[in-house]
């Protein structure tokens, strides 16, 4: 019940909005969240409720510190 | 996401775990790190983590599972609600299962008891709405990811002037357990994997006192296989410095602050009280009770249920799992008399419980 997944806004309407996931498609209530969306931004959705946005700069930034450990000098 | 596959890419992860294997050894001492969220424990079973760590580092799990740390009190008065007339109960679905003293919800189903499986709390607003003659309980339990959805609902149930929507609430808060096991001997806990999403809420900042007043190192983790790695490497990385902070693997989710609107719609309809723990006992602070403000969409403030005294299933060892002073393997009725098909204790019931995941991967 505690499972947060991913997904995309594909339409937005005040504080509702649908967001999809493998081609399933949920409502999404975002009233809870303190950041702006827009259609096509990914979010968290838990219990028909987005909880945060997912940020992508910071995705890409943790995949990059994650690809030094394979700096041959990083490993030596 | 579109970043899945990369967070599960296999040179990624072992290229993490032989970093992990390096800071350990030179560590120079074994250490025990928790993780306290069902998901974490699932994605630690599903993808084999624990065969990529070195000999040094040991996972355990804690007290993750929302649903396996609501206690039978709990349950019997869900079951309680649904035997009163002219009412539904609305839950999430892992609730059916969990056997209560001497009946569970599914058991009430099979009788002719009107119980839904709902998605979200306000699919049950949506039916309180639809059958204004009957009264609609919905079954609130899970930690500060889903107290928030609950408390939007039931602003939700207000604005639309409904009077037959009612929660019965059992939410619990994370960082207070997890003080509790810290400051427990007998566990000698490293460091926390911080459950992902309640930080989401809370942000990193509410694990502070844990790592400065307890010494513990936190690491808020992701759930791919490179999250909950390069987290553990983070927290052996700390040990080996002799440090205790707390730092954001899961940044692309998480902020030092949380998310401030749903911590608010929170706080304006609940307040913190004393809750019981599955396992754990009843520790002071760790919960969360709807205000008087709201009584009118509280079963507890205005529902009188009979109850019957509650009891444990006899043998179950779920108490001991939850706080990690066991593995699922250790308890004699796991895989025996308790499996994923016929459960005895909440942690096979659900999903996100430690046996199920045991059950499930790790046998």
């Amino acid at each position: 019940m505690c499972l947060g997944v991913p997904m995309k806004l594909v339409s937005i309407d005040g504080t509702d909005a649908v967001a999809e996931i493998d081609g399933v498609q949920r409502e999404a209530s975002l009233m809870l969240l303190d950041e702006e969306v827009a259609v096509g931004d990914f979010v968290i959705v838990h219990a028909g409720f987005a909880i945060t946005r997912l940020d992508e700069a910071e995705a890409l930034e943790t995949l990059s510190i994650m690809r030094e450990v394979f700096d041959p000098e990083d490993m030596a | 996401m579109k970043y899945q596959d990369e967070y599960r890419d296999r040179d990624l992860v072992q290229g993490l775990a032989e970093r992990l294997r390096a800071c350990a050894a030179g560590a120079g001492r074994a250490m025990t790190f928790m993780e306290v969220c069902g998901t974490h424990t699932m994605a630690i079973y599903q993808y084999g983590l624990r065969g990529l760590l070195p000999p040094e580092v040991r996972l355990i799990s804690g007290p993750g599972c929302p649903v396996c740390v609501t206690p039978n009190t709990y349950l019997d008065k869900a079951i309680a609600c649904c035997r009163l007339p002219d009412t539904i109960v609305a839950t999430f679905g892992d609730m059916l299962r969990v056997p209560g003293s001497t009946s569970s919800l599914m058991e009430e189903r099979a009788r002719g008891a009107d119980i839904r499986i709902v998605y979200s709390p306000l699919d049950a607003v949506k039916i309180a709405s639809a059958n204004p003659d009957r009264r609609v309980v919905f079954l609130g339990v899970g930690f500060e990811t889903t107290a928030p959805t609950i408390a939007g609902s039931i602003l939700a149930a207000r604005t639309a002037g409904l009077a037959n929507f009612l929660v019965l609430s059992a939410h619990k808060t994370m960082p207070t357990p997890m003080q509790a096991l810290a400051a427990d001997p007998e566990l000698a806990i490293d460091g926390f994997i911080c459950p992902a999403h309640v930080s989401t809420i809370i942000g990193a900042d509410a694990y502070l006192p844990l790592a400065e007043e307890f010494g513990r190192p936190c690491v808020i983790t992701g759930f791919e296989p490179a999250d909950v790695l390069q987290g553990v490497l983070m927290l052996a990385g700390q040990v080996a410095k002799g440090e205790s902070r707390v730092e954001i693997q899961y940044r692309r989710a998480v902020k030092p602050e949380g998310n401030r609107k749903a911590r608010e719609i929170l706080d304006q309809v609940f307040t913190p009280c004393d809750a019981e723990w599955r396992g754990l006992g009843t520790i002071p602070g760790s919960g969360l009770r709807i205000r008087e403000e709201f009584a009118a969409f509280d079963v507890e403030q205005s529902l009188a249920l009979t109850v019957e005294p509650s009891c444990e299933p006899a043998g179950c060892r779920c108490g001991d799992v939850l706080k990690g002073k066991i593995t699922p393997f250790d308890c004699p009725l796991f895989a025996t008399v308790c499996t994923a098909d016929a459960p005895v204790g909440a942690c096979m019931v659900s999903t996100e419980g430690t046996c199920a995941a045991a059950y499930k991967y790790g046998r």
